[in-house]
């Protein structure tokens, strides 16, 4: 009997692309932030995240075995992704049994319930963030003061106001509620753009560093792993749509007076209790450096499942993500507002993708 | 900058380890089985009857209406039986099978390795010898020549195109040509400028086969209107839409033709057939294969007679390895896998591939992860996940207007997905379908 050969239908060689490399690439990215996050935080971030990913894992790999009873599909790496990025999303001091329930939420809920990788609509990982900030709004705002590898992971319930400090969005939001100058308060808490950039200020421990970000977004533009139209609409929406709005509110008006000498009309506003109260705004720029842009533009709304399939879809749901970022920012209730942004989002996804279309190759033939 | 298609394309590993070697003539088979369809369109009509003597060259199967094409006997000998014979598509079809006695040719052949550059023939006369001929598109689409030569009324070719692109990984049988028959292909390019009346004819080649640019570039000084083009390495710049966008910039209309923007398009190979059967007088009964493989003991270019069975290429190139594990009729990209090495070489057989056991079996299928890499090299603008699960749901009028029809199968979208999804399987049968019910609907 002669040898039997393969029969298949062409192409009959693969690219050396897999689920897994993409991503190790993604993981590999995270590792400059989270490196940083430690320099920042200490010992507080590898438990997050140790135990973040390790429940994660173990929480996929639980609903696969016993409760679908299908092949685990853990080797492909998705959920120490999506445990890494919940880690990111979190305080440095989160009690470990909050975050076991993110994880649960994230895999559980966010993921495998639409019938895992591939399915989900909305991004598992800020699924789990968005119920944890929902459940324990006061566990999940409280920021430990970056003091270096020493900082403390379990804060003494005596020194909590000595070795907590709030976000710098948390700040400008009271500003904004209050009527208080947002200058002012910049230079009292000495927030400067350096720190803003270099990871110096409080806030969950993976989004503080811009610059390691964007290390390990170039990182994936040169591997090829994303694309750079989402994170650059992202930060452009956020960064013009603010910047419009700044240019109506007393620190823009001020700024474009004194350079410009245009005289640019102030927005006012009556409050709840009918006082008249001048609008304040931070600067475009403290806007996308403070807060989860970075860590939202380049590494969350990236998440292939959920994100648009074509540039000019992608640019559109980027855009919108900045947009209602600033919204919720300036006029919610919350001081911050890209995981919110990024969910609604994504649910316009199955939109976009019906809507716009690529660029085909050649003219349709009329009456062919 | 080196000139290229503009919309996707990947960029698969080259492989192009027979490159090296020289057009050697293959020895005569035994028998042979001459397939009556090896062209797009309708079937060639057997002349010849069982037991009947033939010599090379003789017709033994006419063209049925006009896209069909001539078929020649490419030994000389006696028809052993007129049969159903399996071959590279996996089905049986009707085939002539002659048993070899000798090497007798038909007179009227020229044998001689003289170059004839006798540019005095008309466009008429010249589309007629290609019909006799049996000429078609050895490419690898096995279109009818005389067809793309007979410009439609209204329209006009402005130019030739030359496809010397060869983008397919390993295989190297039109760079062999390029450099061996580099004369014989400007006089072929001459007659189809005159058949087409077009004084421009462009030669597109990958920059990956230097030496086949400038023998080319010399010998095209020579003659009046004929340019060579380096172009950068991309696949599938092979396809005759992309090779137009790459050289012209033009795109050939979402269902029309190349001639709709005033070109025709000719591989070299074909270019090689039209001088011999106009200079030479010599039908289609011979190409040049490529049989190659990384365990191919010598990767070889092999001068082939049609009908000739894929086994007899591959003891030729060394035998099969021991660890063959898929034998694609074809390049690796678009190739067909065929499961019986008896499976004869056909007018459309570039090359025969072998792939070692371990590349040979599908990688695990997951479901799509929507990294949109589909979308992203597909040459033609489409989008192949979509596709997919239009397709896997049967959903024809969805599948037609996002523009399946478009379809090329380059594979580039299968190749690329890391997920390993069955991508080209599934837009193959839902393309198939769609044009099924099209022409349904028109009847």
């Amino acid at each position: 009997m002669n040898k039997l050969f393969t029969v298949s239908q062409s192409p009959h060689i693969h690219s050396d692309y897999t689920i897994r490399k993409l991503m190790l690439g993604v993981i590999i990215a995270l590792l400059p932030a989270f490196v940083t996050s430690l320099v920042f935080y200490g010992v507080g971030v590898l438990i997050v995240t140790s135990v973040s990913i390790a429940s994660c894992i173990a929480f996929e790999f639980i609903i696969q075995k016993l409760i679908l009873k299908t092949e685990t599909k853990i080797s492909d790496g998705s959920a120490i992704v999506t445990g890494l990025l919940l880690a990111f999303n979190l305080p440095s001091n989160l009690p470990i049994w909050i975050i076991i329930i993110g994880s649960l939420v994230a895999i559980g809920i966010g993921k495998m319930t639409f019938g895992g990788l591939g399915n989900n609509p909305f991004n598992p990982a800020l699924v789990g963030r968005v119920f944890l900030l929902i459940s324990f709004p006061t566990a999940m705002t409280v920021f430990p003061k970056a003091s270096g590898f020493n900082t403390p992971y379990m804060i003494p319930a005596d020194k909590m106001d000595a070795l907590t400090g709030a976000t710098p969005l948390s700040l400008v939001k009271e500003c904004i509620k209050s009527g208080n100058s947002i200058t002012e308060l910049l230079n009292i808490n000495n927030l400067n753009y350096s720190d803003m950039f270099f990871g110096n200020i409080g806030g969950s421990f993976g989004e503080i560093a811009a610059f390691a970000l964007i290390v390990g977004f170039l990182y994936l533009l040169i591997r090829k792993i994303i694309t750079w139209h989402i994170p650059v609409s992202v930060i452009a929406g956020v960064f013009l749509f603010a910047g419009i709005l700044w240019i109506f509110s007393e620190e823009g008006h001020n700024i474009i007076n004194d350079s410009l000498n245009i005289n640019m009309p102030v927005i006012k506003f009556k409050d709840a209790n009918q006082e008249i109260k001048i609008f304040h705004m931070a600067d475009p720029l403290f806007h996308i450096l403070t807060g989860g842009i970075m860590l939202g533009a380049i590494y969350m709304a990236t998440d292939y499942v959920t994100s648009p399939m074509i540039p000019k879809g992608m640019i559109i749901y980027g855009a919108g993500i900045g947009i209602i970022t600033v919204v919720i920012r300036v006029f919610g209730s919350y001081p911050e507002g890209i995981s919110f942004a990024i969910l609604i989002m994504n649910g316009f996804v199955p939109l976009i993708n019906r809507y716009i279309k690529p660029e085909r190759f050649g003219e349709e033939v009329k009456n062919g | 900058m080196l000139k290229t298609f503009a919309k996707g394309g990947v960029h698969p590993p080259e492989n192009k380890i027979s490159a090296k070697s020289k057009i050697k003539d293959l020895q005569l088979p035994e028998t042979i089985s001459i397939p009556i369809s090896q062209h797009l369109g309708t079937p060639s009509k057997p002349i010849v009857e069982r037991g009947e003597q033939v010599v090379v060259g003789q017709l033994i199967a006419k063209n049925e209406g006009f896209v069909s094409s001539n078929i020649h006997s490419s030994v000389s000998g006696k028809i052993a039986k007129i049969d159903n014979v399996i071959d590279s598509s996996g089905y049986k079809r009707k085939s002539i099978v002659i048993s070899t006695e000798g090497d007798e040719w038909d007179k009227n052949i020229d044998r001689t390795d003289k170059l004839i550059t006798d540019f005095s023939c008309s466009s008429e006369e010249i589309i007629n010898k290609v019909i006799e001929a049996g000429i078609v598109g050895l490419g690898g689409a096995t279109f009818p020549s005389h067809v793309k030569l007979s410009i439609p009324r209204g329209k006009k070719a402005e130019y030739l195109i030359i496809n010397g692109v060869e983008c397919e990984p390993y295989l190297t049988a039109d760079h062999a040509l390029m450099l061996e028959k580099g004369e014989e292909l400007m006089v072929g390019i001459q007659l189809l400028k005159t058949a087409l009346k077009v004084d421009k004819a462009l030669i597109g080649i990958e920059n990956n086969k230097p030496d086949a640019i400038k023998h080319l570039s010399e010998l095209a000084q020579n003659f009046k209107g004929i340019n060579v083009y380096a172009l950068k390495v991309k696949y599938p710049q092979g396809g005759e839409k992309q090779l137009i966008k790459a050289l012209l910039n033009r795109e050939v209309p979402s269902g029309g033709l190349p001639v709709d923007v005033g070109v025709v398009a000719f591989n070299v190979g074909t270019t090689l057939a039209v001088y011999e059967a106009v200079q030479k007088n010599k039908p289609l009964f011979e190409r040049i294969v490529t049989v190659t493989g990384k365990s191919i003991k010598h990767p070889s270019n092999f001068r082939v007679r049609i009908g000739t069975p894929v086994s007899d290429l591959l003891s030729a190139a060394g035998g099969l390895p021991e660890n063959a594990g898929k034998v694609i009729n074809g390049g690796p990209m678009m190739g067909k896998a065929i499961s019986d090495l008896s499976v004869p070489i056909t007018k459309g057989s570039s090359g025969i591939l072998i792939l070692p056991e371990s590349e040979s079996g599908r990688r695990k299928v997951r479901s799509c992860i929507r990294c949109a890499k589909c979308v992203s090299i597909c040459p033609m603008g489409l989008e192949p996940y979509l596709l997919m699960s239009l397709s896997r749901k049967n959903l024809f009028d969805r599948l037609e207007s996002n523009r399946i029809l478009d379809c090329i199968e380059c594979g580039s979208c299968g190749y690329i997905c890391p997920s390993n999804t069955e991508l080209l399987e599934y837009l193959r049968s839902g393309k198939a379908t769609v044009s099924q019910l099209i022409r349904t609907s028109k009847k």
